[in-house]
C-alpha cells in the first residue's frame, strides 16, 4: 500500500501572528515556524498503519511552498515516511483548490492507495484540502477521523468525530482520510532518524512538473485585518460578589 | 429561479437548527446580489423534512430523493446537492459550517468548479464585488476572501447569523431523482456512537459551562462542572488541552477547531485562555472567568473575573444557585 501525507509549513501554534501595516499580508517576523499539528498527526498514522501492516507500505511525503518546507518534510522522514516531495511555488499563490488539484496530480504519478492529511491547517482553517481531492479523484472520503482501522482487504473502517458522537463509516481504498486531533500522539523524531532522514529519497519540483497551470486563483484573501478586541470586564472579590453582578448587572442568572 | 440556494441538513426526521441559521444568511445575500433563494434537502423519505422547510420563504425547496442517502455518505450527498444546485440554476450556495457542512460543501464545490469560502462570519460588499469575512489563524487574524469563479460557495459560522423564523407561506416543493449510481458510491455509513445527554446541545444552549486543565482530573467534570451545568441547565464545553489528555469527548471542546459557541452566560473554570479557545467563546454575550492564576489570559475577554481556586469557589456558586 502506498500512503500520501503532506507536511504543511504553517506558523507556530503558539505563536501571535499580526497583519502588516497595510493590512495585505501578514507580518511574519519574529515567528516560528512547524508543521501543522494536524499534518503531524497524519503522518505519525500512515507510519502506524505501515507498522502494523503485513503488506509492504510506502509512505510520500509531500510539502507546497518555499525551500523552507523542505525542513517539514525532512522532519516527516525523520519520524518515518520514506520518500520527500517539495513542490516549490510562491504561497501566496495558492488557494485550497489549486492545493488540491497539485496532490491530485501527485497521486496519480505515485499511484497512491491511500491519502491522510490534516482536517485543517492552523493558518488558513479552511478545511478542504481533503474533500477537494477525494472528489476529483472520485474516492470515498472520512473526515474528522478519530480511529483508523485497516481491515486488510482494502476496507478501511473509520470512526469520525461529529455534532453529537462519533460515527463509523467503511471506506473500500483507494480513499482520502482526514485526521482530527484524538487520533493519536505524533511521535518525536530521534537524533539517528534524523540523521537516517538525510538519505531518503526527496524530489523537488515545480507545479509546471506535474502539468498543473496556475491560473488565476478561486478563492482570494484580499484583506487581513485583527479582530475587534473583546473589553476586558471587572474582577470580582467573591463569590457572592459575582452572584450579586451576575443577577441584578448581567442579568443572566 | 433563483440566485441562491441554501443547503439544508436534517437529523432523525426534522431539519438541524444550524441550517435556519444558513437560511438567514442566505438572506442577508439575497439583499445585496438581488432575487430570493431556495433550499435543497437531500435524503431518503425525507417529505416531512422538505415540507417543514417551506415556511421560510424560500421560493422553491428541492427535495432530493434516493435510496443511496439511506445513511450520510459525503460522497452520495455531494451528488445529491450538486443535481438539486444545478437545477435551481443559483449562483451562490450557503451552507451551516456544521460537521456535515465541512465534510460535504467542498465536494459540491468541486462538481461545480467554484471557489468556496469555510466558516464566514460576514458578508460586504454588493453584487458588483461580494467579500466574504472569515476567521483565519484561530481567529487572531481576519480575513477578507473574494471568490474569482461564477458559482460561489461559502459555509457560515452559525453564531453569527441569527435563526431564521418560520414566516408562514408555502415554497414550492419539487422533487428530484438524484439517480445515484450506487457503485460510484464506495463508502458506507455503519452508524453513530452518540454522546447521550439530558442537556441542552453546545451550539443551542443558553449556558455553557466548560472546564479546563485546572481541574486537574477528568473526573472533576462530573464532581464540579456538572452540578453547576444542571442549576444552569448548561451545556458542558472543554478547552483543547483536556480534549488532547483524553479527559472528555471532543465533541466538547470549545475552540477554533472544535466548536464555536455564542451563548448568554459563559462560565470558564480553570482554563487559562488559549488564543484557540478565545477564538470558540468571545462571542458570547457575558463571560464569567474563574482561575487561580492573575495572569491567565482568559480574564481579558471576560466581563467577570474571579481569582480563586475553582474547588473552593465553584460548588458555593453551585450551592447558591440551588438556593435561589
Amino acid at each position: 500500500m502506498k500512503i500520501l501525507v503532506t507536511a504543511k509549513r504553517v506558523t507556530d501554534w503558539d505563536s501571535k501572528v499580526l497583519p502588516t501595516s497595510d493590512g495585505t499580508g501578514i507580518n511574519f517576523d519574529n515567528v516560528d515556524f512547524k508543521m501543522n499539528p494536524f499534518c503531524e498527526i497524519a503522518v505519525e498514522e500512515a507510519i502506524r498503519i505501515a507498522d502494523a501492516s503485513d503488506d509492504d507500505c510506502e509512505i510520500v511525503v509531500v510539502a507546497i511552498g518555499d525551500d523552507e518546507a523542505t525542513q517539514q518534510v525532512r522532519q516527516a522522514l525523520a519520524m518515518g515516511a520514506n520518500k520527500g516531495i517539495l513542490i516549490e511555488c510562491e504561497e501566496s499563490e495558492l488557494d485550497s483548490d489549486y492545493v488540491a488539484k497539485l496532490l491530485v496530480k501527485v497521486c496519480e504519478e505515485e499511484e497512491i492507495d491511500l491519502v491522510l492529511l490534516g482536517k485543517q491547517a492552523v493558518d488558513g482553517d479552511s478545511n478542504q484540502v481533503g474533500q477537494l481531492m477525494a472528489e476529483y479523484l472520485g474516492w470515498p472520503q472520512a473526515t474528522f477521523a478519530y480511529k483508523v482501522e485497516p481491515q486488510g482487504n482494502g476496507e478501511m473502517t473509520v470512526q469520525r468525530e461529529v455534532d453529537g458522537g462519533v460515527e463509523t463509516v467503511s471506506l473500500s481504498l483507494p480513499a482520502v482520510i482526514t485526521t482530527d486531533l484524538r487520533l493519536n500522539e505524533p511521535r518525536y523524531a530521534t537524533l539517528p532518524n534524523i540523521m537516517k532522514a538525510k538519505r531518503k529519497p526527496f524530489d523537488t519540483m515545480e507545479p509546471d512538473d506535474l502539468d498543473v497551470e496556475l491560473g488565476e486563483p478561486k478563492v482570494e484573501v484580499i484583506g487581513y485585518s485583527l479582530p475587534s478586541e473583546r473589553q476586558a470586564g471587572q474582577m470580582v472579590a467573591s463569590v457572592e460578589e459575582l452572584m450579586e453582578k451576575l443577577a441584578n448587572e448581567a442579568k443572566v442568572i | 429561479m433563483s440566485k441562491i440556494i441554501v443547503l439544508a441538513e436534517h437529523s432523525e426526521g426534522s431539519v438541524v437548527k444550524a441550517s435556519l441559521n444558513a437560511i438567514t444568511a442566505a438572506k442577508q445575500l439575497a439583499e445585496k446580489v438581488g432575487g430570493g433563494f431556495d433550499i435543497a434537502v437531500v435524503g431518503h423519505g425525507i417529505s416531512s423534512v422538505a415540507s417543514a422547510l417551506t415556511t421560510y420563504g424560500a421560493g422553491t425547496v428541492y427535495q432530493v430523493e434516493d435510496a443511496a442517502f439511506e445513511g450520510y455518505t459525503a460522497q452520495a450527498y455531494a451528488q445529491g446537492f450538486h443535481k438539486a444546485v444545478e437545477a435551481s440554476g443559483a449562483s451562490f450556495v450557503v451552507v451551516a459550517s456544521t460537521a456535515k457542512g465541512k465534510d460535504c460543501t467542498p465536494r459540491v464545490a468541486a462538481r461545480l468548479d467554484a471557489g468556496m469560502a469555510s466558516d464566514v462570519i460576514g458578508i460586504e460588499g454588493d453584487a458588483s464585488g461580494l467579500i466574504y469575512v472569515r476567521p483565519m489563524w484561530a481567529g487572531n487574524i481576519i480575513g477578507r476572501v473574494k471568490i474569482n469563479t461564477d458559482v460561489q460557495v461559502l459555509t457560515v459560522r452559525t453564531t453569527e447569523f441569527d435563526a431564521a423564523e418560520s414566516t408562514g407561506g408555502a415554497s414550492a416543493v419539487e422533487s428530484i431523482s438524484a439517480g445515484i449510481d450506487a457503485s460510484s458510491i464506495r463508502m458506507r455509513y455503519v452508524g453513530i456512537d452518540a454522546v447521550k445527554s439530558d442537556r441542552p446541545a453546545l451550539t443551542d444552549a443558553d449556558a455553557v459551562v466548560s472546564g479546563g486543565r485546572g481541574l486537574k482530573e477528568g473526573e472533576n467534570f462530573d464532581k464540579i462542572v456538572a452540578p453547576l451545568a444542571d442549576e444552569l441547565n448548561a451545556a458542558i464545553g472543554a478547552s483543547r488541552a483536556v480534549v488532547d489528555l483524553g479527559w472528555v469527548p471532543n465533541d466538547w471542546q470549545v475552540g477554533q477547531t472544535g466548536k464555536v459557541v455564542a451563548p448568554n452566560l459563559y462560565i470558564a473554570v480553570g482554563i487559562s485562555g488559549a488564543i484557540q479557545h478565545l477564538a470558540g467563546m468571545k462571542g458570547s454575550k457575558t463571560i464569567v472567568a474563574i482561575n487561580k492564576d492573575p495572569e491567565a489570559p482568559i480574564f481579558q475577554v471576560a466581563d467577570y473575573g474571579l481569582v480563586a481556586d475553582l474547588f473552593d469557589v465553584v460548588p458555593q456558586i453551585t450551592a447558591k444557585l440551588k438556593e435561589r
